[in-house]
């Protein structure tokens, strides 16, 4: 009877605790089901549904609207144009700054950890100051330094966290077997932070692609990148072809996603399938 | 002696060049970018203001005086007050549910955890702007309500702090779950059955071991979610209309048509303050290196 009991209480508690992640999960894919469902508003401005069309995307794609892609384009350079600078960066510094030690290594620890903690606003409004003051021409050059600022430091926390005493041996191995320190790089420790590199390189560009606090601040007068645009429509209204382009790059995103997830499945494959040889060959090898 | 001095420094040199190519780009570039403008926007916040705005490099604290203004004082206190209320409520509702996630098996966790993800590479404004779209006078939610019966004119919600405070908390929670997720998710179930098989309650338990033990990734929850919270703009504009200013916006309009330089500092070295003094604070129980940010 309390076992019955119990049986059922326990039963009404994981209805409830699905309901409440359901809800949960709703409160974040709500925003962007209606983000989705507008763009194929039949009205001129998105305030309210008139009516269904697909007419968005047609015009979206007949590249009317040059405004919009023309800020695409220049956020899609600064994005892709930061996530190399960045990752590259990032990548060398995770890796130097687990391997070695020096001086200045814990305030540098620390520095790493502004960008991603201080709000993004005065970060922003720092490096205005010193590039208004220094004379440097406010543009795309601007841009990508603030873009870089903020994704270094995800990078290096991304791929310190890749790094374990396992690579750390295999590395000191490779030196031992007479690679240099150029082949250990590319060969050894490259390979074995891969899956770091990838998830490092899509959040730099995810952040990127996405940014408006630095863009704003940081933009000379020619050219804005897209969620400045967005945000200078939102005045006016935004039109349902501007709902149409996120939601084809929202589309690109998960495929995108998918695709590394692939990638990185098959790297973890292959690297299981090499230990795997490499065991059975040193098994065979004592054998003999 | 001298030989010996000799013959470290060579060594040094050795090892040098692979820790310069490493650790120097990473360096000069946290140094350029971020130390050097924090420490110069401290710098500005003591200067005057100039006459055409920018800066007169004269001492003063005219700048720090200002916030004490009724006008911006109460801007400051508003801020504070939202980004508190988003904070707990980001907690509220981020621990149980980080708590739902942690507990299924480590595949389904991980699936969980990228469902997470997923809606935010869509454009954060556009987001924002769903939001409104649902919420205005004649949007889905008031026709729903006054459908139901729950009320007879449409309620105004839009450029009020509630839907501000709606795009915060819905902006902000997968910060306060994911540290919070993964502190759940190291938790040793031993700790769990240990406590019960010494006859404690669930809710014992709970208050007297799990949450101990999660309390450091509940503080990086705090520190993700609040610090942001405090500083951000675009949720304001985008929700608020430009009717509901916040620290964000102020700073951000010292910089556009108001041009005051110093001002702007000032709030931006307010809210540098309130970062070093919660990381402090963190960093007296748990390592910066931990947090979990990614």
């Amino acid at each position: 009877m309390t076992k019955n009991k119990r049986l059922r209480r326990r039963k009404a508690a994981r209805i409830l605790s699905n309901l409440y992640a359901v809800l949960v999960y709703s409160v974040f894919y709500i925003p962007v089901a209606v983000m989705i469902v507008f763009s194929f508003n039949d009205a001129k401005r998105n305030y309210y549904w008139q009516g269904f069309t697909t007419e968005w995307y047609g015009k979206l794609f007949s590249f009317a609207n040059t405004d919009l892609w023309d800020a695409l384009l220049y956020s899609l350079i600064i994005a892709v144009l930061a996530t190399l600078i960045s990752v590259t960066i990032g990548v060398l510094g995770g890796i130097g700054l687990k391997k070695f030690e020096f001086r200045t290594k814990r305030f540098i620890n620390m520095m790493i950890y502004v960008p991603i903690i201080v709000p993004e606003i005065v970060l922003a409004v720092a490096m205005l100051i010193i590039f208004m003051t220094v004379g440097i021409r406010l543009g795309m050059g601007t841009i990508l330094i603030g873009h870089c600022t903020f994704c270094i430091p995800y990078a290096v926390v991304t791929i310190k966290g890749r790094i374990t005493g396992d690579s750390e041996t295999l590395q000191e191995a490779s030196m031992d077997l007479g690679a240099n320190r150029f082949q250990t790089f590319w060969r050894v420790t490259v390979p074995s932070i891969m899956p770091g590199i990838l998830s490092s390189a899509f959040l730099a560009f995810t952040l990127s692609i996405d940014d408006v606090v630095m863009s704003n601040m940081l933009a000379g007068p020619s050219q804005s990148t897209l969620p400045v645009l967005i945000l200078s429509l939102n005045r006016t209204g935004i039109t349902p072809d501007v709902n149409a382009l996120t939601t084809v790059m929202v589309a690109l995103m998960v495929a995108g996603m998918l695709a590394l997830n692939g990638v990185q499945r098959y790297l973890k494959k292959r690297e299981n399938r090499l230990a795997a040889e490499a065991e059975s060959k040193r098994s065979s090898a004592h054998a003999a | 002696m001298l030989k010996r001095e000799g013959t470290r420094r060579g060594k040094k040199r050795h090892s040098r060049l692979p820790l310069l190519a490493q650790a120097g780009p990473v360096s000069l570039w946290m140094i350029l970018f971020v130390t050097i403008p924090m420490l110069f926007i401290i710098y500005i916040s003591f200067m005057t203001r100039g006459t055409f705005g920018g800066v007169e490099y004269v001492f003063s604290t005219d700048s720090y005086q200002t916030l004490l203004d009724v006008v911006y004082f109460k801007v400051i206190a508003k801020s504070f007050q939202v980004a508190v209320v988003t904070t707990v409520l980001c907690l509220l509702v981020g621990y149980p549910f980080a708590y739902y996630i942690a507990r299924k098996p480590p595949e389904v966790a991980s699936r969980l955890i990228m469902l997470i993800m997923i809606p935010f590479w869509t454009n954060s404004l556009m987001r924002l702007n769903a939001w409104m779209l649902l919420f205005q006078a004649n949007g889905p939610v008031n026709h729903a309500l006054m459908a139901l019966g729950l009320t007879a004119e449409p309620i105004k919600f839009i450029y009020t702090d509630w839907l501000v405070m709606l795009g915060l908390i819905t902006n902000m929670l997968p910060f306060a779950v994911l540290p919070m997720y993964s502190s759940i998710e190291k938790l040793q179930k031993s700790m769990l059955e240990a406590s019960a098989d010494l006859g404690a309650k669930p809710s014992v338990t709970f208050l007297r071991v799990t949450l101990p033990l999660t309390f450091p990734g509940i503080f990086s929850a705090i520190i993700l979610t609040f610090i942001p919270a405090l500083g951000i703009y675009t949720v304001t504009d985008m929700l608020g209309g430009g009717k509901v200013l916040y620290i964000g916006n102020i700073i951000k309009n010292q910089f556009g048509a108001i041009r005051n330089w110093p001002l702007g500092a000032a709030l931006s070295v307010l809210l540098l303050a309130i970062t070093a003094l919660l990381i402090f604070i963190y960093m007296r129980f748990a390592k910066l290196e931990d947090m979990e940010v990614v």
